[in-house]
């Protein structure tokens, strides 16, 4: 698996996700300035997180208009995987390859911390490595992560287009756990072909048992998937 | 021009001779400027730095200690890891926001003025009682966001830190940061001009008005006209810092610069002075050529502008070409503005007029300025406090306590700081005693801050001691050998002798200690004229000890949440009956005396080592310090963490001293002492091992159940749910600070 890691000024997670990549058998990653990147090269493009521009205007809004992703558009066109992670998914919904917008969190402040998310398909190149139903421990962090579908939310559901949802620990999904307000605990979306992912939780960050504090490795499946996928097995 | 007139005051008329008579000549308005700035309390320490010499700076790991913008310490395998500590006190008590983003953004540089990669950050936060002022919440608020947004964007992680409370910080908040980095050691450059014929390159942010005399601002009192400082206030702009930080980087990696220095108090002029006296190496720079913000700047005013997110690079001619690509890249303005020269003179221009030339043998060292000292009387009044009655219900003091808002959990503040991102936090915030990060040779690092004023008021050399024993106990208490300190002394006015007497005392705790068990004092910082001129009163004395242990193993990685039922629990140490500045006192009984604990620096590393053999062992399961609240305190935080409960007979504490109260017992912060969770199958071989190390044990009850059971000579003295606890423990500073019930 070849992947390009994108970086644009203010790009915070691009070494991280380097590093979550080099834990992938077979799997090779470098982390490219958004002005130098040529998605055809790659079979997965991964806009990290960070504070893209610093979030002016709204987060991910000025990076959603660069070359890189009118570049993007094509490849993900000709069925070119693309993995948007936080900043990654804001940028990726301002670009309108996702549905949907990111707003401030309900409490309007930052939130870091680890949640417990529920996996919502597992049929698809980002996700084929986790179990359908399971429950993964993955931390987020972030001011703007409030997903909102526009009243498109239950539509998603049923295209089987939601990745992750906030849950409890057993897979239980309720206001109380739904750290930031989000349309219907929605922690991650698919596009319609399924070769884009965006993402709140991070991951990179969820990669490393001795970095975790459950000793769990589950984001570092998101990454084993694609590589099951570009080597064919799923 | 009315500028200049301020810049003369703030030096004294004997500093004024002095710089006359090094000079030979009377030096004009913009050399002023420069020595005003380099002389200032703020850049010079001229009152603090015979003092500083008590404390220990050598050591085996340290590569370079106190003197520069960050000391460095060798971790082996041809690594490094850097650490700095600064202050904002007096940006943050006007604009809260600005003043602790400026002073995360400052830290931050200090770590790239070595040549090191920012990769942690920790914070240390002092505001008045926020259970009855607003203003005083307004600036916790405030100030933690500063902190989030900076950090958070800059892609540093927030991992560690520490919040106290207390009434003598109402008008004066104390907002201390401090920064880890890390680098190969071959990368390593120092912050001086050490060849003529280099580059001086500004780098960064423009030169505007903002943060004029920012340094001689932060070595004044503040006095009633705040609003009127906003202007010594800097503006952050963290986008700027983070491609600082990215461009750097790679320039350290490849070479290309000979030298690198922030841009601090001060600005142009203290930077410029520094890298050449420290060098030995005159520069020769046109103040004219900087990049600017305004066009109708005057020369002083760029010269001591503190713009922030502003970088000097010293770069050798052929390498400028691939410097300026590199910050190109990164959309970065950058000005040439000079050059190292061999005559050793700092000479400044404007469109090629020299305007100020002043040689390195002028700038150097400020004459160091005598302060007298006097103990304080009202230190005997507070000693000789009587102790209050013993409460009746201590199940309902002890539920008091834990909504105390220096004993409530801060997962309020540490939440909003992203303390993930770069993947090296293997310990998060509140998990341990200390952070632990992993550090780019693969080994592990525990961090942590610790301060506590209300003991230092009482007793300012017990108190100071006190500090630097709990640091090491919470370093210990996560697995790690503590192997540097950095220190950070806050006091009022320097001049007033009973200030004076405190800052020598604290100073002196924490040499004593850190003499008696060998472990260096690598880099701090001083701050004065924490106190304003509306009330008059200075704050309470204010040291700070950030502390860095290093781990053997992965293995050694220690948290505090009970883990098993069943298990014992047993407290190292002895239990002594000291009260004074014990939140038991402050909070319940609004005591301010009584006598402060007493550490002895051998027991407490005797203690150090049996923990961390117990744990290479393998028969420790969690760990805690004894610290604010009390032993009462550190179990309920063990048992909520882990989400299990426990029983314990207060009977069975080694103690010392007089017979203590059961409230003694319960909350004492007294001797030096650690719980831990020791596996009950292997209980004996523990209690060989601490028999060897010599340390006083006892178990004192046993992990399971859903109930923290505490009694004494078998009779209840506290009984609560895990849950019951948990609820006041958890929520009440978010409560306080979200303002819901």
């Amino acid at each position: 698996m070849r992947v390009a890691i994108a970086k644009f000024p203010g790009s915070n997670c691009d070494q991280d996700v380097a590093y979550a990549i080099s834990r992938v058998p077979g799997a090779w990653s470098e982390v490219v300035w958004h002005t130098e990147l040529s998605p055809e090269r790659y079979e997965l493009v991964v806009l990290p997180g960070g504070f893209s521009y610093a979030d002016r205007l709204r987060a991910g809004a000025i990076a959603a208009h660069t070359p890189l992703i009118e570049k993007l558009i094509d490849y993900v066109k000709d069925g070119g995987l693309v993995l948007g992670i936080c900043n990654g998914f804001q940028i990726l919904v301002e670009a309108g390859l996702l549905l949907g917008s990111l707003l401030p969190n309900k409490g309007l402040r930052f939130i870091c911390k680890w949640v417990s998310l529920r996996v919502m398909n597992s049929d698809t190149p980002f996700t084929n490595a986790f179990e359908e139903s399971e429950v993964v421990k993955m931390p987020i962090a972030h001011y703007e992560g409030r997903y909102y579908a526009g009243g498109q939310a239950l539509r998603l559901f049923e295209e089987r287009r939601v990745a992750f949802v906030y849950a409890d620990e057993r897979g239980g999904v309720s206001e109380e756990c739904n750290p930031n307000g989000s349309d219907n605990s929605i922690a991650g979306v698919f596009n319609d072909t399924f070769n884009v992912l965006g993402m709140m939780p991070h991951p990179e960050r969820a990669s490393d048992p001795l970095l975790s504090p459950y000793g769990t490795e589950h984001g570092l499946r998101v990454f084993l998937s694609v590589a099951n996928y570009v080597k064919g097995g799923a | 021009m009315r500028l200049v007139e301020e810049v003369a005051v703030t030096l004294t008329s004997e500093e004024r001779e002095v710089v006359r008579k090094r000079l030979g000549r009377e030096p004009n308005i913009i050399e002023w400027a420069v020595i005003e700035a380099l002389w200032s309390e703020h850049c010079s320490y001229k009152s603090s730095r015979n003092i500083l010499k008590m404390l220990p700076t050598e050591g085996v790991q340290v590569l370079v200690g106190p003197g520069f913008d960050a000391g460095l310490i060798d971790i082996g395998d041809g690594f490094v890891l850097s650490v700095h500590i600064e202050s904002h006190n007096h940006p943050s008590a006007i604009d809260p926001y600005g003043g602790a983003a400026t002073g995360i953004g400052g830290v931050v540089r200090d770590i790239l003025s070595v040549g090191t990669r920012p990769v942690a950050l920790l914070d240390s936060l002092r505001f008045g009682e926020i259970e009855s002022s607003s203003h005083s919440r307004w600036l916790l608020r405030n100030v933690v966001k500063g902190i989030a947004d900076y950090g958070n964007c800059i892609g540093v992680p927030t991992i560690a830190g520490e919040l106290e409370f207390d009434q003598s910080f109402e008008r004066n908040c104390l907002v201390d940061v401090m920064c880890i980095g890390a680098g190969r050691r071959e990368e390593v450059v120092l912050p001086m001009a050490t060849r003529p014929g280099c580059l001086v390159v500004l780098a960064g942010n423009t030169t505007g008005r903002d943060g004029i005399l920012g340094a001689s601002f932060a070595s004044q009192s503040l006095d009633s006209d705040e609003e009127g400082k906003r202007s010594a206030v800097q503006i952050p702009d963290p986008f700027i810092e983070k491609l600082l930080i990215d461009a750097l980087t790679e320039m350290f990696e490849q070479r290309l610069i000979s030298a690198v220095k922030d841009l601090g108090g001060g600005g142009l002029a203290t930077a410029l002075s520094e890298l050449a006296y420290k060098g030995g190496v005159g520069v020769d720079v046109d103040l004219s050529m900087v990049h600017r913000r305004e066009t109708d700047m005057t020369p002083v005013e760029v010269l001591v502008s503190e713009s922030q997110e502003r970088m000097l690079l010293l770069v050798e001619g052929q390498k400028l070409e691939r410097v300026s690509r590199m910050l190109e890249k990164y959309e970065l303005q950058f000005s040439i503005i000079g050059r190292t020269v061999e005559e050793r003179f700092v000479r400044l221009r404007w469109e090629g007029t020299l305007i100020a030339e002043l040689p390195l043998s002028v700038l150097g060292d400020a004459p160091s300025v005598a302060r007298a000292s006097r103990r304080p009387e009202y230190l005997d009044t507070l000693r000789n406090t009587p102790p209050p009655r013993e409460p009746e219900d201590l199940n309902k003091v002890f539920l008091n306590l834990l909504a105390s808002p220096n004993i409530s959990s801060k997962s309020w503040v540490y939440e909003q700081y992203d303390y993930e991102v770069g993947v090296r936090t293997v310990v998060k915030p509140g998990d341990a005693d200390a952070a632990i990060i992993k550090l780019p040779n693969g080994k592990l690092a525990a961090v942590k801050l610790d301060g506590d004023s209300k003991k230092c008021y009482i007793d300012p050399y017990r108190g100071a001691m006190w500090i630097v024993s709990e640091n090491f106990r919470n370093l210990a208490s996560s697995g790690a050998k503590p192997c540097a300190i950095v220190d950070h002394q806050q006091f009022g006015d320097p001049g007033k002798p009973d200030v004076y007497w405190c800052f020598k005392e604290c100073v002196r705790g924490v040499a004593d200690y850190c003499m008696a068990v060998g472990v260096p004092v690598v880099g701090g910082k001083v701050s004065f004229y924490n106190e304003d001129l509306v009330s008059g009163r200075a704050i309470k004395p204010s040291p700070v000890i950030g502390g860095i242990g290093l781990l053997s193993d992965e293995d050694m990685v220690t948290t505090l949440s009970l883990k098993r039922s069943g298990d014992y629990i047993v407290v190292l140490g002895v239990t002594t009956g000291e009260l004074g500045g014990s939140e038991y006192y402050e909070y319940i009984h609004r005591i301010c005396g009584g006598e402060v604990p007493l550490v002895d620096p051998l027991s407490d590393w005797q203690l150090i080592e049996a923990v961390l053999n117990l744990r290479r062992m393998g028969v420790l399961r969690a760990a805690h310090d004894v610290s604010k609240g009390g032993l009462a305190v550190s179990l309920a935080e063990m048992a909520v963490r882990g989400r299990i409960g426990l029983t314990a007979e207060l009977s069975k504490l080694p103690v010392r001293g007089r017979v203590l109260r059961r409230d003694g017992l319960l909350f004492s912060e007294g001797g030096s002492r650690i719980v831990v969770e020791v596996d009950r199958e292997r209980f004996r071989e523990a209690e060989m091992a601490l028999r060897r190390h010599s340390v006083p044990f006892a178990v004192i009850g046993e992990t399971g159940g859903n109930e923290i059971s505490i009694k004494m000579n078998g009779e209840q003295v506290i009984n609560l749910t895990v849950g019951e606890v948990e609820e006041r423990w958890h929520y009440s500073l978010e409560r306080l600070m979200e303002g819901y019930s």
